[in-house]
């Protein structure tokens, strides 16, 4: 067999589009899922009440300090078959929103430290001088303090968002079809070009990657907050 | 009278082989202890595993025998975790002297390495919950849960030719699979039927699950040896021995014998000749 | 900017408010516990023999202290190596060569945006190709390499960021007494860069620790793969995780904990004030401002 010929046979054999698919599909959910959740613990942690200020920093302080993939092993080896908690009757969907949530939790924890220090980057003044107009809390906090903040949180939100990318692949281990498995096998079954499905792997991710990076450093240069 | 003979020339032949091999082993001994290392699994109970300080399971016993019967006492024996993925590897390479590791032979590996054996005729088949009557085989998958491990073929093959229907998780070994299979999360696990009765006779699982008993493939598992080995014949020889005194029969029924598994007795214990396993005809 | 200037400092009124709402939280919170409770004593999770088991002399003996010590293993090799990957990349970005410069940031770039799990696997399967490793010893090789390629290169960014930030005179004054400019960055602006640096690469470490988990999917038997197996063994999976977890949490806390130390002692030494490295791009992980001040639960 021509080394061309063993090139179209392996990449019609694995679809590895439909692999980094998952990924990228993966990514935008738990991109979503984990700002929501961010935001709340945020919210939470720079509020006046001592009570969900020690939840926040709890959660935050719990989360991050666990690794990804044992919150992944123990969604579906504790949760999903413990707990027996089939979130959809279909095996693929589940796991997919299992993988989905768990990398939403984990980040939240990210987004939060992310928005904080965002917040740090609003002057005092600006809190004050919301006060002295007689804004409570919440409205300081929506019309003052949140749009600067976040426009200063928009580099390590991007971070987030990449690690986030490359995170998704810890999805093998709850199940989800995805690109490091799938490059596994291939490698298995393929060893002698390993090195080309490596690269093709590790160059998918660059292209996953890389834009998010370029495009966070352009949006925290353009938004930037001039002071 | 001639089985007789026949043993006759066994027992002088395994004699030779262990002497060839003690001097082999004298040989190559320069820079390492005189010692025979055997890859097995070790996260395979009943087959291959590391229960904390000891080395359990039906593979571990089979090589243990041989090795006896090569010459080697359980001390000289270095045990090497050969995960699947890097079996032919660590034969070409060098870096054991024989694996005893659920490892079918096919023409492919024939290619890259030699077998002696096969010790076991294993067959894919499926695990289920001990009451659980309405799955007998691969065909009554349709609309059923199954669990496998991530890469494995074993699942596919049902989806394609059996049951398209299937709905598949994969999971990082089979032990997680029984995890799921136990809490009724999936109907069925399926791989190899000595590994599902070894899942099944584990402390955890003992009486709770039952292999199914109607395997559709064929796997000889046979004894991974490095390309152009010149053990083969004395190996099996050794096989043949523990078949005929009851060891290898009692191998099993203490290994996998909990899970009231019943292996295949058309195919099972092998009967082996001198040489080593030969490609299929095409 | 501190939170308390958010609100004032509540009147009765405020605190009445504060009151209702710690009492909400706290019911939720317990709700949510309780839940969790009804629902693992209904699956059986809460018999005392899955939980007592962990706490076996067999248990410890045999997984989790093994376990514990394969990742500790794993991971102070890789801080070891990461951190010397990351000087010697560090020191060539920063180079006045262009070509090396250039060498440098294709390199670092490129291992920042790979997966480190694609990388662990692909190390695991490629070095089990040549006899050079012994097999056993193969996805401990893979993990470290894996490990010290990705933070070696966020170690590298982090010491360039270091360097840039110090103030433009000292490398300045380096060049004015006639010292090249390798021998400024090695004598004068490196150490200083490093100082700075210190309480990042603690929190680095933290990284490192964790990513060590991903072992697991390569069968390094660290942690989390000893916790599954004695858990799937016992029939007792979640308590087994939850352990793991908490070991983590525990050795990741204490040197989140150095990390803020080492980052108060450095800022009460220097009167010039060490400026706290940034977060960069391309890493979460790694201690901005907020990240370091994040153990400190904040005062109302």
């Amino acid at each position: 067999m021509s080394f061309g010929e063993q090139l179209s046979t392996l990449f019609s054999t694995y679809n590895v589009f439909e692999a980094f698919w998952a990924n990228v599909q993966l990514t935008f959910w738990a991109a979503i899922g984990s700002f929501v959740i961010g935001a709340i613990l945020a919210l939470m942690r720079i509020s006046p009440v001592p009570s969900l200020q020690f939840i926040g920093a709890a959660y935050v302080n719990l989360i991050r300090n666990t690794p990804l993939t044992i919150l992944m092993t123990m969604a579906i080896l504790g949760v999903w078959t413990q707990f027996q908690l089939q979130l959809v009757s279909d095996f693929e969907a589940n796991f997919f929103i299992y993988a989905a949530i768990v990398l939403s939790i984990y980040h939240a924890s990210f987004v939060c430290e992310a928005i904080r220090s965002g917040v740090n980057t609003v002057p005092v003044g600006q809190a004050e001088a919301a006060r002295a107009i007689g804004l409570g809390f919440f409205p300081a906090a929506r019309h003052i303090i949140f749009p600067q903040a976040l426009r200063g949180s928009i580099t390590p939100l991007g971070n987030t968002l990449i690690a986030l990318a490359k995170n998704t692949t810890v999805a093998t281990v709850a199940s989800v079809a995805e690109a490091s498995g799938m490059m596994k096998s291939m490698i298995e079954f393929n060893s002698d070009l390993i090195f080309l499905i490596f690269a093709v792997f590790a160059m998918g991710f660059v292209i996953i990657v890389v834009p998010i990076g370029i495009l966070t450093t352009w949006a925290s240069r353009k938004l930037a907050v001039k002071r | 009278m001639f089985a007789h003979f026949k043993k006759k020339i066994t027992a002088a032949a395994a004699v030779t082989a262990a002497a060839a091999l003690a001097l082999t082993g004298c040989a190559s001994s320069s820079g390492e202890n005189d010692t025979l290392r055997i890859g097995i699994k070790y996260d395979q109970p009943g087959l291959g595993y590391q229960d904390g300080p000891d080395y359990t399971g039906f593979d571990t016993d089979v090589a243990r025998y041989v090795a006896k019967e090569l010459g080697y006492s359980e001390d000289q024996i270095e045990w090497v975790e050969s995960p699947s993925a890097n079996r032919e590897n660590m034969l070409s390479n060098g870096q054991v002297d024989m694996i005893f590791a659920t490892y079918s032979i096919s023409d492919t590996r024939l290619k890259t390495v030699d077998f002696a054996g096969p010790y076991f005729i294993a067959g894919q088949d499926l695990l289920v919950q001990k009451d659980n009557n309405d799955i007998h085989g691969p065909d009554d998958l349709n609309g059923k849960d199954l669990c496998s491990v991530t890469g494995s073929t074993s699942a596919k093959k049902i989806q394609d030719q059996f049951a398209s229907n299937v709905q598949l998780v994969q999971q990082n070994s089979y032990s997680d699979c029984v995890v799921a299979l136990n809490a009724g999360m999936v109907d069925a696990v399926t791989t190899d039927d000595i590994i599902l009765a070894g899942l099944g006779a584990t402390k955890a699982n003992e009486g709770q699950l039952k292999v199914v008993g109607n395997t559709f493939t064929e796997e000889n598992y046979g004894v991974g040896l490095p390309k152009g080995t010149d053990k083969c014949k004395a190996i099996n020889e050794a096989i043949n021995k523990m078949v005929e005194t009851g060891e290898w029969e009692k191998a099993i029924e203490k290994n996998v014998g909990n899970s009231g598994f019943e292996y295949n007795r058309e195919l099972n214990p092998p009967h082996l000749g001198d040489s080593c396993a030969q490609p299929s005809e095409e | 900017m501190s939170s308390s200037v958010l609100f004032d400092t509540p009147g009765p009124r405020g605190r009445k408010i504060t009151t209702i709402f710690n009492i909400a939280a706290i019911v939720v919170l317990l709700a949510v516990l309780a839940y969790v409770a009804v629902v693992m004593n209904r699956q059986g999770q809460l018999e005392a023999e899955k939980w007592t088991a962990l706490f076996s002399g067999y248990a410890w003996a045999y997984y989790f202290l093994p376990g514990i010590l394969s990742t500790l293993k794993a991971a102070i090799i890789a801080v070891i190596t990461s951190v010397i990957f990351g000087m010697i990349f560090g020191y060539m970005r920063l180079s006045t060569n262009a070509v090396v410069r250039g060498i440098a940031t294709v390199v670092v770039e490129f291992f920042r945006a790979v997966p480190v799990l694609i990388m662990m696997i692909f190390f695991w399967l490629f070095l089990g190709q040549f006899s050079v490793f012994s097999p056993s010893q193969l996805p401990f090789i893979a993990v470290v390499i894996g490990l010290t390629l990705y933070n070696g290169s966020v170690i590298a960014e982090l010491l360039r960021s270091g360097v840039k930030q110090l103030p433009r005179g000292q490398g300045e004054a380096g060049l004015a007494i006639g010292l090249t400019p390798s021998k400024v960055l090695r004598s004068i602006l490196m150490p200083q860069a490093m100082m700075t640096m210190l309480p990042s690469l603690v929190s680095q470490f933290v990284v490192i620790l964790k990513d060590t988990a991903l072992g697991y999917i390569i069968s390094y038997p660290e942690l989390l793969a000893s916790a599954r197996r004695f858990g799937s063994g016992e029939g007792n999976v979640l308590q087994t995780l939850l352990l793991a977890a908490v070991l983590f949490i525990i050795i990741n806390f204490a040197l989140t904990s150095l990390a803020t130390w080492l980052s108060t002692f450095l800022h009460s030494r220097s009167s010039s004030g060490v400026k706290k490295a940034d977060g960069i791009p391309g890493e979460v992980d790694n201690a901005n401002p907020a990240t370091i001040a994040m153990f400190k639960i904040p005062k109302a």
